[in-house]
């Protein structure tokens, strides 16, 4: 006859689990577990907002708040739910994922997007109730008025243009051996700022004029003074200064255009071409017929996304103009609204119009997401 | 013939970067007396000799100039005048050096005169001189940029890296975890996704007045990590929801719990994704104006709102302006052609940063 094992004497770790499987080892466990985050988020919080320290200890402090932080929470949060009796821990854990980076969107988006409509009812110091007083002022104001007119310029303008020119490097770069070169080149700007790129072409428009004896040393003025004209102030003339500006975005922007594109135009399946060739079609008609109704959805995509662009632009007015000499756009008096002139009531409107501004979008990006079926 | 007019394109596009790059290395008077392309071989006038005027000559009407055919009167001569045989004539000074200069066409070659005092004088936080197109000393205060980078980099890297856990285990949640709400969820990031910045600035601001965030750099980090996550969450969401099932199936056979497949496969398995999200966030934090000018403000000026404010306050001053922005561009560029390839497949990954 086998003896019976005896029972192995049992270690801590043992004991602990054996603990943690009454109810008040759970709760006393649970309730340690939240006060332990609680302390360390909450610690770190104020010690970081307060201090003082030299940066780079600052920054390895925060990423160690930030990401520990995070991670003491989801296992923290994850054990206290999986000790929870019943069906409580399959439906509760989900949350334990997505809690925190909801609650984050929640704070720093969604919700702000509900107190800025609310705000744009109020008046400059959202104290007293003005009704409808600063959507009036965002769309009969001249200075807004301006600014709209803007915006459909660089809409317009800046999108086509980006679009067509993404395009075109596409198609041609598609058909060289060099094409990550030429890609690369084209697509360089995207990595500078919008307030870099403005220090770049300020200098390309700078305007000396005559007078001082001295040649122009913008570039774009020589190039005018040696064809025979004369040296302008391009950046303050009404309205061509707009489309100096919209140079600046079609310089920085067709980039991405010309990689989204150029992927999608690859996927364009060869025998597609192919039959159209032996059909007799041209390269243009093949292009034309075959290719663009092919990318149609990637088109409408990029679009979409340079529009978007197009109107929250704020760094290229501010640095090259300020807004002044006709120039202004939306996002450029938002800013002012609120921070310069500190009418909170009219920016939050303002906020508003361009939120209104970008709703077709949305509703499109909704409607492409629910038919992915990615749930 | 392809190649010829992607070359003249690309040539173009480089030539306004070039411009700058090359400026920020000329000496400040150059800057201001050439353009900057004279750096090239091209031909322009150089001196190659003098005419001293006779002090008897009166030089109130038309002057007669040795070895000159015909007269010229003292403003033309100011101007600078062409002669047929190639020669040109200025008047040196006023009317007081009774000096001509004679200079002919020539070829000048690359230009050598190139200093890094520009680049040092961005940097620095003391006051600095420079020389402007006539030779003057003119005397500023650094524009401190290399304080500026540092403030980049203390905002940019936690920025960056904070948000990718959060978004790792949302994206987790959303793609593989069934709960109520899901889909609903879901539809509120693909729609944050575009929302303009702008609208969430100002109940920040309110809450930070509140919390004491307005200026710190932990407000800084907060909101944009706020700001990252739904394209975060949505990019790692649609590189998870990619991976095979069977990886999850056998884990859980296995007896896995949901955390342990996460932090041990699902983690593991997605770093291209996270580096993707990573690069581009960097990209953005360190390029952003808007959300620095709006939280920091000059309290810590980060790069870009430095520059800003020299285009504002030095803004002919183009030996600081070039070798600052410069400067600003250095750390993206260099991620940018490090990295391109995860940086593109983010991008077509589906991330669009507003």
């Amino acid at each position: 006859m086998e003896s019976i094992s005896s029972q192995p004497h049992k270690n801590f770790s043992d004991m602990i689990s054996d603990w943690l499987k009454t109810a008040v080892g759970r709760i006393i466990a649970s309730i340690c577990a939240l006060l332990v985050m609680v302390i360390v988020l909450y610690g770190g919080f104020i010690f970081l907002r307060d201090t003082d320290l030299p940066q780079p200890l600052m920054i390895i402090i925060a990423i160690l708040w930030g990401v520990g932080g995070a991670a003491l929470d989801y296992y923290l949060t994850n054990f206290v739910v999986e000790m929870l009796p019943g069906e409580w821990p399959r439906r509760l854990q989900p949350f334990v994922f997505v809690g925190p980076a909801v609650f984050l969107m929640a704070w720093a988006l969604a919700i702000p997007t509900v107190r800025t409509l609310a705000l744009s009812f109020f008046d400059a110091n959202s104290i007293n109730f003005v009704g409808f007083r600063n959507y009036v002022f965002a769309f009969t104001d001249r200075i807004m008025l301006e600014a709209f007119r803007n915006n459909l310029l660089w809409l317009v303008v800046g999108t086509s243009f980006c679009v067509s020119f993404g395009l075109l490097i596409a198609v041609l770069a598609n058909r060289t051996r060099l094409e990550s070169l030429y890609k690369s080149l084209i697509f360089m700007p995207q990595a500078i700022s919008f307030v870099g790129a403005g220090v770049i072409w300020k200098f390309i428009y700078a305007y000396r004029g005559s007078g001082t004896g001295l040649p122009e040393i913008g570039l774009l003025n020589a190039i005018v003074v040696a064809l025979g004209g004369t040296a302008q102030p391009w950046l303050q003339l009404f309205p061509w200064n707009n489309l100096f500006l919209i140079v600046i975005f079609i310089w920085m922007q067709t980039g991405y255009a010309m990689v989204i594109l150029s992927s999608a135009i690859k996927d364009v399946p060869a025998e597609l071409e192919e039959a159209a060739r032996i059909d007799g079609a041209t390269e243009v008609q093949v292009f034309f017929h075959i290719v663009i109704p092919y990318i149609q959805g990637t088109l409408i995509t990029v679009s979409t996304t340079i529009v978007i662009f197009s109107l929250k632009l704020f760094d290229i007015v501010r640095v090259m103009t300020g807004g002044n000499y006709g120039t202004n756009v939306i996002a450029n008096e938002f800013y002012l609204e609120r921070f310069t002139y500190g009418q909170a009531g009219r920016a939050s409107a303002i906020a508003i119009v361009l939120l209104i501004l970008v709703i077709p979008v949305i509703v499109y990006n909704l409607r492409q997401f629910r038919e992915s079926k990615a749930f | 013939m392809i190649n010829g007019v992607l070359i003249l394109i690309c040539t173009i596009w480089i030539v306004p970067a070039l411009g700058i790059l090359i400026t920020s290395f000329r000496d400040s008077q150059d800057i201001f007396r050439t353009g900057w392309w004279t750096v090239f071989p091209h031909q322009e006038y150089v001196v190659s000799g003098q005419i001293h005027v006779d002090p008897n000559t009166d030089l109130n009407g038309p002057i007669a100039i040795r070895g000159v055919p015909g007269k010229y009167t003292f403003e033309q001569l100011k101007e600078g005048v062409t002669l047929s045989d190639g020669r040109k004539l200025i008047w040196y000074g006023n009317k007081r050096t009774r000096l001509i200069e004679v200079s002919t066409l020539q070829w000048v070659g690359f230009s050598t005169r190139f200093t890094l005092k520009n680049y040092q004088d961005v940097l620095s936080d003391k006051t600095v001189n420079y020389k402007d197109a006539n030779g003057n000393n003119i005397v500023r205060q650094g524009d401190n940029l290399s304080g500026a980078f540092l403030n980049s980099l203390a905002v940019t890297i936690p920025a960056t890296v904070i948000p990718i856990l959060i978004a790792a285990f949302a994206a987790f949640g959303f793609a593989w975890l069934k709960f109520r709400g899901r889909k609903f969820l879901f539809s509120i990031v693909v729609m944050l996704l575009v929302v303009p910045l702008q609208i969430a600035l100002i109940p920040i601001v309110q809450d930070y007045t509140r919390l004491d965030l307005n200026g710190s750099f932990l407000g800084i980090w907060l909101a944009h990590t706020g700001f990252g996550l739904p394209l975060a969450v949505y990019l790692l969401f649609n590189y998870i929801s990619q991976l095979p099932r069977e990886i999850l199936e056998s884990a859980y056979i296995d007896g896995a719990s949901n955390f342990t497949i996460f932090t041990q496969l699902i983690l593991p398995l997605s770093v291209p994704a996270l580096a993707s999200f990573a690069i581009f966030q960097f990209m953005w934090v360190w390029n952003d104006y808007l959300v620095a000018l709006v939280f920091l403000g000059n309290h810590h000026t980060v790069l870009t709102v430095a520059l800003a404010n020299m285009v504002g306050e030095k803004g002919q001053d183009w030996h600081l302006l070039t070798a600052g922005a410069f400067i600003s561009m250095i750390m993206p560029m260099t991620v940018f052609f490090a990295l391109q390839r995860y940086f593109v497949r983010g991008m077509t990954a589906g991330s669009v940063k507003g």
